[in-house]
């Protein structure tokens, strides 16, 4: 419902590090692994601040490992906060057993995010717990934690190579979640060059195995500025499942206000 | 249905169709959707009542569901109807109007008028403060079924919280199971003898303010209703019971508080009427483990304990009991999930329990499996009359 008032420390801290970063970049020489994983993760971040707010459709395709497929319709609204998490509102359209249900969350960077489930057969609105970061959405290969938006302070880092993927230039950082509510002990992450855009993510279960593989693909520029993928697909190589997430009709700067972000907003979702 | 609601609903469906936006021929989305299924019920006992059927029943429902939306969805207009065709119980077999209701939306507020449901709460095993529809309870014995209840419904969103102001204008009288139903009392509820302490009787306008809000880990409400008292006053009269409704003012509180993994509620109300005035209270917590040895399962476990300050009567459901629940949820394709609840009464040895299991087919079916068993020696308790009437139930349902 309505935010409170953030804690100035959080801001304090995005706005270093987003300061720090051009003065980092020109001592690279002298950086250590760790600071230039920062430094990459940081100005990937800064890449894609200020888009205000954005309306999507997004199509989730669920493979088990016969290669049956179920499908999964959602909507997405979401609304960039100056000095916190993003505020979201996520509507279910297929099934059509969970039609109607829909998903209000607002991320914040450090603390824990606050979430509300809106169930349409008895009406009712239920708060969430929010811990549950592990567990898959809707069944998919998707966690939780692998939908919400990429925030610095989530984890740590440490740059670990330069490598081509897709024909692209690209970094290779490994991040360390902060979270100890995370299913992950670490993340890989492959970002081009020239435009910091995730081209791949390893993720790695709480034994450190290789546990599912995220390539992203058909990136699309807007507002010439913001890239957004198209389609995504993770493969689990534990189990053989996997999921695809396909975009499509996506809109910027459709006017979405804090007052879009609410219980009596949830409650009409469609 | 009584001639108000059904009043009621054609106003309120001409005004909506003659409204500005729809006749100028705007843009208007238009979407159809809904549900139809199949319930089989089996009794493990033959019926305890006289004029109570066999063993088995079986029952048909649909419920569609129109939408329009105009206006770039600041306007938008909901008709669910509902049918339900039962094999034995002619009361059973019923059509209601779920939804008929225009809403329209503001910057700060929102304008619900039509035919409505409204959920307040938070606990699992009672649903002490919810009070705006009335009970439709020939459709299950969890009281979560409800019959549409006309409003007009306006909204307030402040930095304080959500203020809702509700008229009501007209009550809906609560549904109750023929002499061919089972899972009702040894006698018969006689649905056509009721009396109404207002003098407006069934037209009488019912209020309630609620205010909700959140802060920080904390979800509450607070609210004052005012009007008819949707729990009847049931009077024995030869083989039959009278039905009274009462008037009432009720304040009711529900508070969530989500810490961590944790869940913890509670809700209370006091209620006033000229019959009775009493506080009754719901409070636990539900916890849960996520990713239960290292699978994608979760476990959920809910504690909760009911009071009412008028003691053991027949008419109070839970004076002091104590609810466990624990829900295993899959989190697979299928959404696959189990819930399994009993509610202990403190004060003798009476028992409800229930376990409920449902899994989707394909992308658009769904099956769920129920088992209820009641059990009481004590002849006070409300669980008596339904001692004999433990069963399972098997729902399909196709959406659409």
């Amino acid at each position: 419902m309505l935010r409170l008032p953030n804690k100035p420390i959080k801001t304090l801290l995005v706005s270093a590090l987003l300061i720090s970063a051009p003065l980092l970049a020109t001592s690279t020489y002298a950086m250590t692994p760790e600071q230039r994983g920062l430094e990459i993760s940081i100005e990937a971040k800064k890449r894609d601040i200020g888009w205000k707010d954005t309306e999507t459709e997004m199509k989730m395709i669920l493979r088990n490992k016969q290669g049956q497929e179920s499908l999964r319709e959602i909507r997405l609204k979401s609304l960039e906060q100056d000095d916190d998490g993003d505020k979201s509102l996520t509507v279910f359209d297929k099934p059509r057993d969970v039609k109607g249900t829909a998903f209000l969350s607002f991320s914040h960077i450090q603390e824990a995010d606050d979430q509300w489930l809106y169930l349409p057969a008895l009406k009712r609105v239920k708060r969430i717990s929010s811990r549950n970061k592990s567990g898959p959405f809707m069944g998919s290969e998707f966690a939780f934690e692998d939908l919400t938006s990429f925030e610095v302070e989530k984890y740590n880092y440490k740059y670990l190579k330069d490598e081509t993927i897709n024909g692209l230039d690209a970094y290779v950082v490994e991040q360390y979640p902060t979270d100890k509510n995370s299913g992950y002990t670490r993340r890989v992450v492959w970002l081009d060059k020239e435009h910091y855009r995730v081209q791949k993510v390893d993720f790695y279960d709480r034994k450190n195995s290789l546990l599912k593989t995220l390539s992203f693909e058909e990136y699309n520029q807007y507002l010439g500025q913001y890239w957004r993928s198209h389609r995504s697909t993770m493969t689990n190589h534990q189990t053989g499942k996997s999921t695809t997430l396909v975009y499509s009709g996506y809109q910027f700067g459709v006017g979405l206000k804090d007052s879009d972000f609410n219980k009596n907003s949830l409650k009409r979702a469609r | 249905m009584s001639a108000s609601f059904l009043k009621c609903s054609a106003l309120i469906g001409s005004a909506l169709l003659a409204s500005p936006a729809l006749m100028a021929g705007e843009a208007v989305d238009f979407e159809f959707s809904g549900k139809v299924g199949y319930e089989a019920r089996a009794f493990f006992n033959d019926a305890l009542h006289a004029g109570q059927p066999g063993n088995s029943n079986s029952s048909v429902f649909v419920e569609p569901e129109f939408y329009w939306q105009w206006n770039n969805g600041d306007d938008s207009l909901t008709f669910v109807p509902y049918l339900r065709a039962d094999e034995h119980d002619s009361r059973r077999s019923h059509a209601d109007i779920r939804e008929l209701a225009w809403i329209h939306v503001g910057d700060d507020w929102e304008l619900r008028t039509g035919i409505r449901k409204v959920f307040w709460g938070v606990t699992e095993f009672q649903h002490l403060v919810d009070v705006i529809n009335q009970t439709d309870s020939v459709e299950d014995t969890d009281g979560e079924d409800k019959l549409g209840q006309q409003m007009v419904n306006l909204s307030l969103v402040r930095d304080w919280g959500i203020l809702d102001f509700y008229l009501m204008p007209g009550f809906r009288e609560r549904t109750f199971a023929g002499t061919e139903g089972r899972l009702r009392g040894s006698l018969v509820v006689d649905t056509d003898n009721v009396s109404y302490e207002s003098s407006a009787e069934e037209n009488h306008l019912d209020t309630a303010i609620r205010w909700s809000h959140t802060v920080g880990d904390f979800d509450m409400g607070l609210y004052w209703f005012h009007g008819t008292n949707r729990d009847p006053v049931l009077t024995e009269s030869g083989s039959n019971l009278l039905i009274h409704y009462e008037q009432m003012d009720q304040f009711g509180l529900d508070v969530q508080a989500t810490i961590e993994d944790w869940l913890w509620k509670f809700e209370t109300i006091y209620r006033d009427s000229t019959s009775d005035s009493y506080v009754a209270l719901q409070g636990g917590f539900e916890y849960t483990f996520i990713g239960v040895m290292e699978t994608a399962m979760d476990v959920g476990i809910l504690l909760e304990y009911g009071w009412d300050s008028r003691g053991e009567t027949n008419t109070v459901s839970a004076q002091d009991d104590l609810y466990l629940g624990a829900r295993l949820t899959l989190n697979d394709a299928q959404s696959t999930e189990f819930l399994a609840g009993i509610g202990q009464d403190l004060d003798h040895s009476s028992y409800s329990l229930f376990v409920e299991a449902s899994r989707r087919f394909g992308a658009n079916w769904k099956v769920s499996l129920d088992a209820r068993i009641f059990d009481t020696d004590e002849s006070i308790d409300a669980l008596y009359a339904v001692r004999k009437d433990d069963m399972m139930q098997l729902t399909v349902e196709r959406y659409f």
